[in-house]
């Protein structure tokens, strides 16, 4: 579960393209809007960004193309370098260490999976994932050993001496989910892993990725276009838009309370009681009474109880605590998607 | 988005008002100066650029040469290179053909080494690529051009790898340093224009005569392509690839090493693919500055007009040739194959291990067998004597000197003479004033300021008459090149098949040295003003051709379908429809026809003609450096003025039909 210090934070991020950004940044007027910098000839990638990634946690960024998500990503790892704002990492303001940290940080904490893969077409898999521990200067032997592990751990046993072009595209993205996982990283970026490739395969390449999460844990951002794929695989949700987070929420309370008109425009063809949990729709103000339901459990799983139950209100309960109860009806809204 | 696609169409279309009268006025006003020119009554100043106007340019660079050249001490510097280029090539020369030097190993057994060109066809190509890399060298080697074919090669063995080097460096130089890529690219496209003889005579001066300044030409001569290539490789890897070797932790030199240059594997390797073909190419021209091989062989077999042997010489060349070609080719798209885990060292090496025991064997073998390490004066089958008869017979049947001797007489004296005087009646004002406005029409007005100016100094210079002949040549062949290419390239992309074939003869006459064209022109037409033209005229027709026939094929089929639907005849489609479409691609393979004529001209001033490459020839001879130079930039600039005008119209058309 998620714990309070963050891996990476960043406060008041901009990320501005054009000829003299920070120029630019400096002289801006406050309340300057997307299109208003676009007439001035300037891109905001990233518009004043704050948010955390918290240890263990998977934090996925979800955004139309164009909204700056990728780009978000890239200043995390600083692929891009940021026009204004700071960013830490594990507490080291990334930003202001010199190249060869940079390498460092990037050789031992960092590892990415890319949308069209990345993969070097003149690398067999196993050298292609034996890669970053090449580049870190290990012997032979060792990141052979280690390679062989993570190509096994993806479910590439076998083909270890093929080329990538003589792959699918599901094979080629569990290359490159090996190769980021090839250092064994704290923090794990995915920029769009499975928008590549066939609705079939992205739905079994979903639930590999879960199950290595279950197995590694570790703190990871996640980038997609796809809401239902945020929603699947998130404990927090950041929707962005032009360049800025409209809402940075966990999955329940962004379905239930959407901050802004665009994110509900997002939530409006979600099946609410499917993502809905007990927990989120917990008051504390009243305890309820009779037998409690599961924080975890989706207004889904329990529609049955729900319709037939005669309570106004039902406790909830957390690891065997009672953390409130939630309102009959309210739970029978979401369920029968009456929206206020 | 839109008011971008608003400013490229202003941009397309803003010079055509404007400029579409001006060039009128610029053309009035030459017609007008023509007429009075030939009243009588126009003043000689006018006519030609006066004797005492011509800045002594030849001097003012013979000046800054010497200056560079002793002052500087940069021939103490090249000097020096000579020394470290002269024991490489030594070596080599030790190693093909056996020039007493160390190493003192060679020279390699002939069947040796056909046995090894064989092994790495089949390697490469499979067994049509064997076939062709053994067959090539054991012709060589039957007939009785073994020493003169490894002589060339021992050259180009140095030679490439040194333009790769070279080149390599500077394309990874011009990606990464912005400043750099601009320094380079004016210089590239002035050398890639520079007629091939300007290249020779700073190559004598500053290596001594013989191997080292051919090796020097041939060098300098291939790297521009492959600068170029890099830097294209290099700017074409896939943003991801590189964040993700960015992630993977490598450090700068890490990225360029194991991540930019392996996956800019198929552009560097077809700028191989150029390095050693116009490596080749020249080679062969350096025999002009007295480097023994094929190239000068021929030379002098075609100086005595003994075709038979020219013939065999020229074949050879161009075995070689296409060997070179198609094995270089078919490496850019070998791709590694996989081995199943464990397989043993031998098989994983086998290719390589099969040419070392045939590479060995053969050399024990000469040493028992003879015949198997060299092949004597008299054992050859050389049959240039027959040959020589042959031709001599065929082209003295009647009808066959009947036909040559009328088209000869015929393009003389009706087409090419008429055309050539009328050429020079022009007064020089008023050519520079034609060509300025064409600029003007068909580029823009940037372009028409650079006609100006080139042809400005090409009157200036003081070879005004030669550079008209030069051009009159270029604009004959060119012109009766699109007579003949023209028809054939559009019958040809009538059918599929049709227009795979002659894109493949194309390609393979592409790759053939320019000097081979000399051979059959001599052939039919003798020494004479139509033998220049009619090489040229070859050579030049391969690029229209090839780029008519692409430029057609390339029409979206969408597009001749709707035309089809409209009820179009085939006339009809192929006027309005293919036609238009396809002519951006064509005026490409316009422009580049008109440079492979410019490279044409000079080279076959070999046969006598009285244009500016007659005049840089005779420069080779002593050290007139500064006249060598003028003479080759003003067919530069001249070159230049077409390819920076055509090429830009080409770039215009394409974008306003949204082709790009």
């Amino acid at each position: 579960m998620p714990t309070d210090t963050p891996v990476i934070s960043c406060k008041n991020v901009w990320k501005i393209f054009g000829k003299d950004p920070r120029g630019y940044l400096d002289s801006m007027q406050p309340g300057t809007s997307f299109d208003d910098m676009r007439a001035a000839g300037y891109i905001a990638g990233v518009k004043d960004v704050s948010i955390d990634v918290h240890r263990g946690e998977m934090l996925v960024i979800m955004g139309l193309s164009g909204s700056g998500k990728s780009t978000l990503v890239r200043c995390f790892s600083r692929l891009h370098d940021i026009t204004g704002g700071t960013i830490d990492v594990e507490g080291q303001d990334i930003m202001s260490l010199p190249e060869k940290e940079l390498i460092d940080l990037r050789r031992s904490k960092m590892g990415m999976v890319f949308q069209s893969f990345g993969l070097l077409p003149h690398r067999t898999v196993l050298e292609n994932v034996a890669f970053p521990l090449e580049m870190r200067g290990q012997d032979r032997h060792t990141r052979r050993e280690r390679a062989l592990e993570v190509v096994k751990l993806v479910g590439l046993e076998g083909r270890e001496e093929y080329f990538p072009r003589e792959l699918s595209g599901g094979q080629q993205q569990r290359v490159g989910i090996a190769r980021s996982l090839a250092i064994e990283p704290d923090i794990w970026f995915l920029d769009e892993p499975f928008s590549a490739l066939d609705p079939l395969i992205r739905k079994e390449m979903q639930d590999e990725f879960l199950r290595l999460q279950q197995m590694l844990n570790k703190s990871i951002v996640f980038i997609t276009h796809d809401f239902d794929e945020a929603l699947r695989l998130a404990d927090r949700i950041a929707i962005m838009k032009d360049g800025a987070v409209e809402q940075c929420d966990t999955p329940d309370r962004i379905v239930l309370n959407p901050a802004t008109e665009y994110v509900r425009k997002f939530t409006e063809d979600i099946d609410k009681a499917r993502v809905i949990h007990a927990g989120a729709l917990a008051t504390t103000d009243n305890k309820g009474e009779g037998a409690p339901v599961d924080a975890k459990a989706t207004v889904h799983d329990m529609a049955r109880m729900l319709v037939s139950d005669a309570r106004d209100t039902i406790p909830v309960q957390r690891d065997g605590q009672i953390i409130g109860a939630l309102a009959r009806k309210a739970a029978l809204d979401v369920l029968l998607g009456d929206d206020k | 988005m839109s008011d971008n696609v608003d400013r490229a169409q202003k941009q397309v279309a803003a010079p055509q008002f404007g400029t579409a009268t001006i060039a009128f006025a610029m053309v009035g006003l030459a017609v007008l100066l023509t007429l009075v020119q030939y009243a009588g009554a126009l003043p000689e100043w006018l006519h030609r650029v006066p004797e005492a106007l011509v800045p002594n340019f030849a001097g003012w660079l013979d000046a800054i040469f010497s200056f560079v050249k002793d002052d500087l001490g940069l021939l103490a510097l090249t000097r020096f290179l000579t020394e470290g280029l002269e024991w490489l090539l030594d070596a080599s020369a030790n190693i093909f053909f056996g020039k007493r030097r160390w190493p003192n190993i060679g020279p390699i057994p002939w069947t040796a080494l056909a046995a090894a060109v064989a092994v790495v066809g089949y390697y490469l190509g499979g067994w049509r690529l064997a076939l062709m890399g053994g067959g090539t060298f054991i012709w060589t080697a039957l007939i009785g051009q073994w020493k003169i074919a490894m002589q060339t090669l021992s050259v180009l063995a140095i030679a490439a790898p040194l333009a790769f080097v070279i080149g390599l460096s500077l394309g990874i130089a011009a990606w990464k340093y912005a400043w750099v890529d601009r320094a380079i690219k004016p210089i590239l496209s002035v050398l890639q224009t520079l007629p091939f003889f300007t290249y020779l005579l700073p190559a004598v001066i500053f290596f001594k005569v013989g191997p080292t300044a051919g090796a020097v030409a041939t060098t300098i001569y291939a790297i521009p392509p492959m600068i170029l290539m890099t830097t294209l490789g290099l700017q074409k890897v896939s943003d991801e690839v590189v964040e993700a070797g960015k992630m993977s932790g490598c450090s700068k030199f890490q990225m360029l090493r194991y991540v930019y240059l392996p996956s800019a594997r198929t552009e560097i390797l077809v700028g191989v693919n150029q390095v050693i073909m116009l490596c080749l190419a020249m080679v062969v021209l350096t025999a002009f500055i007295g480097m023994p091989g094929l190239g000068a062989k021929l030379l002098a077999m075609m100086g005595s007009f003994k075709l038979g042997r020219s013939f065999e010489i020229g074949v050879t060349i161009v075995l070689l040739a296409v060997t070179l070609d198609r094995m270089s080719k078919a490496w850019v798209i070998k791709q590694p194959e996989h081995f199943e885990r464990d397989t043993p060292f031998w098989k994983r090496h086998q290719m390589l291990l099969l040419g070392l025991v045939l590479f060995v064997f053969f050399t024990l073998l000469s040493w028992v067998m003879p015949i198997a390490g060299e092949i004597g004066r008299g054992q050859d089958f050389s049959q240039g004597k027959e040959l020589d008869n042959l031709i001599k017979w065929f082209l003295n049947i009647d009808w066959v000197k009947a036909t040559t001797g009328f088209l000869r007489a015929f393009l003389n004296v009706k087409v090419l003479i008429p055309f050539r005087n009328f050429m020079l009646s022009i007064p020089t004002p008023a050519f520079i004033l034609l060509v300025a406005a064409f600029a003007l029409a068909l580029a823009g007005r940037k372009q028409a300021i650079y006609a100006l100016v080139f042809f400005g100094f090409v009157a200036l210079s003081g070879w005004w008459d030669r550079a008209i002949i030069t051009l009159y040549s270029v604009t004959a062949a060119v012109a009766l090149a699109a007579l003949i290419g023209l028809p054939i390239a559009i019958l040809a992309a009538r059918s599929e098949a049709w227009a795979k074939r002659m894109l493949l003869i194309c390609d393979t006459a592409q790759t053939f040295p320019s000097f081979i064209y000399l051979i059959p022109a001599i052939m039919l037409f003798g020494i004479t003003d139509i033998a220049v033209i009619f090489s040229i005229l070859v050579f030049a027709m391969v690029p229209l051709i090839r780029y008519t026939i692409e430029g057609l094929r390339t029409v979206p089929p969408e597009m001749t379908e709707a035309a089809d639907m409209s009820g179009a005849t085939s006339w009809q489609k192929l006027w309005n429809v293919q036609i238009p479409l396809a002519l951006p691609t064509m005026a490409v393979g316009f422009n580049q026809a008109i440079m492979f004529a410019f490279f044409m001209v000079i080279i076959a001033a070999f046969i006598g003609t009285q244009d500016l490459g007659q005049e840089l020839q005779r420069t080779l001879a002593g050290t007139d450096l500064g006249k060598n130079f003028v003479l080759g930039i003003c067919v530069a600039l001249m070159a230049l003025t077409f390819d920076l005008t055509i090429m830009k119209w080409a770039a215009d058309k394409k974008r306003a039909m949204g082709l790009t």
